[in-house]
């Protein structure tokens, strides 16, 4: 007994080290599989257009930075950038604001048509933005916001509130109820708790879900570009305005591609270890 | 938690249910109005009936559009769930080397999604892509502009970029719930590596798998963006998947009634698949109490 435990034990420790160098090698291929198209999509927006065309290089040769100044001194460029922008975060106030009081209700009380109510929010982030693209673009029109940030940022809330409301939900259950019923006896009223009380308690719920409607507003592409022609168009379709006469500018289009990745990559960073969370719309 | 029952709580709940309403009600109701009518022009319609919904379950073509979005649906499932768990399973589990691999791998989840397309656009496009440059120099002939087979394995293996990631960050996340008491427990049985796979991880990490499995199968079943960048539907109609034919058929024919009810139909379908999901999760739920 005793010489079998000092004989298995080296086996399984070698076998563990082992299995960590194999973990490496697939994590390795794995991660390079993902980076190896955001890499050349980089490189390309580094090199100039003759470059792109006339030689096969896995790194700029001339390095050139001309890519990005053009974007970055058009208006009708970085305007773009603006657009999806101001829009983005418009939805996320919105859906974050109607989503607070509507997640808290669910989450701590019993109604008529609760459980109902809950599915139906769940079917619109299932509906596909096919399907409202032409209705939506009817609906905003007659009723003049055709063109404006405010048309796309309510157009997402169609899956973005969805989304909030379940995130937040599932945050908020965390939350011991006898810290209401503590506050309610204190003489809170249930605004003044909700702020200052309960608001930070789930900060970082409200981080997450923040940041999810800005993800999928910021992703979309389909209803933004229906929903737009000038005055609010977002990046994402100014970016097909590198086909000239003279052929696309690829340069341009991988700068502008590398440039609509950074605003996801610089918070990602934060809600690293919530966003399975997030994706699970707040179930895991 | 023991909720108690308020019909007040009604009111917090009014202003999702008003802005919901908004952009989800209304414009279903115009589908519906569109579904049952037709028109001549000039803003003048008139009654149809089921008129157009008989037609579209009679035509080749949204039939071959939904041929082609179960099988791509389809393949992404049987190739995403398992590469996400195998994954998963290779992740680190703690420390700076844990929290490298999930910034990274959540990075495509990140990039809009014309960009994904434009990314593989070029990616494989044999003059300029790496991808498609390498495969012309080992004499593959690739080309995804004219053959629908190179298409088909362009935009999947788009897809498998863009979403393993998805699946595989769920599965961590339930990996990482498992106490450590029950490895020591496989340990001290002598459970084989897939032994304890079989009926400790894969039972534990079931819940959020479910909800990755129902997630890839919806967002795959509604995808336009980036087939529609890479391939426009082409060559020919090979890889026009249902969402891209809704928007050919409503906004660029503007055939309005038949494209109405095709979007009914569309909706219908995603809206039982939504039941389900609901349901299994909702039960799997109450299983762990």
């Amino acid at each position: 007994m005793a010489d079998a435990t000092t004989n298995t034990f080296p086996t399984t420790q070698r076998r563990a080290r082992k299995r960590i160098k194999s973990s490496a090698v697939v994590m390795t291929l794995y991660l390079l599989f993902l980076l190896l198209p955001i890499y050349w999509l980089l490189n390309m927006s580094l090199k100039t257009n003759t470059e792109i065309l006339n030689s096969f290089t896995l790194f700029p040769r001339d390095l050139t930075f001309a890519n990005y100044a053009t974007i970055l001194t058009d208006p009708a460029w970085y305007m773009g950038y603006v657009n999806s922008l101001i829009y983005v975060t418009m939805n996320t106030v919105i859906s974050l604001a109607v989503a607070l009081p509507a997640a808290y209700a669910f989450s701590r009380y019993h109604f008529m048509g609760d459980k109902h109510l809950f599915f139906w929010l769940l079917t619109n982030r299932m509906a596909p933005p096919a399907v409202f693209a032409l209705p939506f673009f009817q609906l905003y029109s007659s009723v003049g916001l055709f063109d404006t940030h405010i048309a796309v940022a309510l157009a997402h809330c169609l899956f973005n509130v969805p989304l909030a409301v379940w995130i937040l939900e599932g945050f908020m259950r965390g939350v011991p109820k006898e810290i209401d019923e503590t506050a309610y006896l204190d003489g809170y009223g249930f605004g003044r708790f909700f702020v200052k009380i309960f608001m930070p308690l789930i900060a970082s719920g409200i981080g997450v879900a923040a940041f999810f409607c800005f993800m999928f507003s910021w992703v979309e592409l389909l209803l933004s570009r229906t929903l737009t022609t000038v005055d609010a168009k977002p990046i994402a379709a100014i970016m097909t305005r590198t086909q000239g006469a003279s052929g696309i500018d690829w340069g341009v289009l991988a700068a502008a591609g590398i440039l609509t990745i950074v605003p996801g990559a610089l918070v990602i960073y934060f809600v690293r270890n919530y966003i399975a969370k997030g994706f699970a719309l707040g179930r895991v | 938690m023991e909720k108690t029952v308020n019909q007040k709580a009604w009111f917090l709940v009014l202003p999702v249910l008003l802005l919901v309403a908004f952009s989800a009600v209304i414009p279903l109701m115009t589908v519906v109005n569109y579904s049952v009518q037709d028109t001549f022009g000039n803003n003048q319609f008139f009654w149809a009936g089921l008129e157009w919904f008989s037609e579209m379950l009679e035509s080749e073509r949204m039939w071959d559009a939904l041929g082609r979005q179960l099988m791509f649906s389809g393949i992404i499932l049987a190739i995403e769930v398992p590469l996400g768990i195998f994954v998963a399973l290779n992740m680190p589990k703690s420390g700076f080397w844990s929290s490298f691999c999930l910034v990274m791998m959540s990075l495509p989840l990140l990039i809009p999604w014309n960009v994904v397309g434009t990314i593989w656009q070029i990616f494989g496009r044999v003059d300029i892509g790496l991808l498609g440059y390498t495969l012309d120099a080992l004499g593959i002939n690739y080309n995804y502009t004219q053959d629908t087979l190179a298409a088909w394995v362009t935009i999947v293996v788009m897809d498998v970029w863009h979403w393993t990631s998805l699946v595989a960050l769920l599965a961590f996340a339930g990996l990482k719930s498992i106490p450590d008491a029950y490895y020591q427990a496989a340990k001290i049985d002598q459970a084989s590596r897939w032994k304890v796979f079989r009926f400790i991880e894969l039972p534990k990490m079931m819940g959020v798998l479910m909800i990755a499995i129902l997630l890839r199968f919806m967002d795959s079943f509604m995808i336009y963006t980036e087939p529609f960048v890479v391939t426009g539907g082409g060559p020919g109609n090979a890889t026009t998947l249902l969402s891209i034919d809704l928007v050919k058929m409503a906004l660029g024919q503007f055939d309005l009634g038949p494209a109405a009810a095709f979007s009914l139909m569309y909706f219908l379908v995603i809206l039982l698949i939504s039941w389900v999901f609901y349901t299994v999760m909702t039960n799997l739920e109450k299983r762990e109490g």
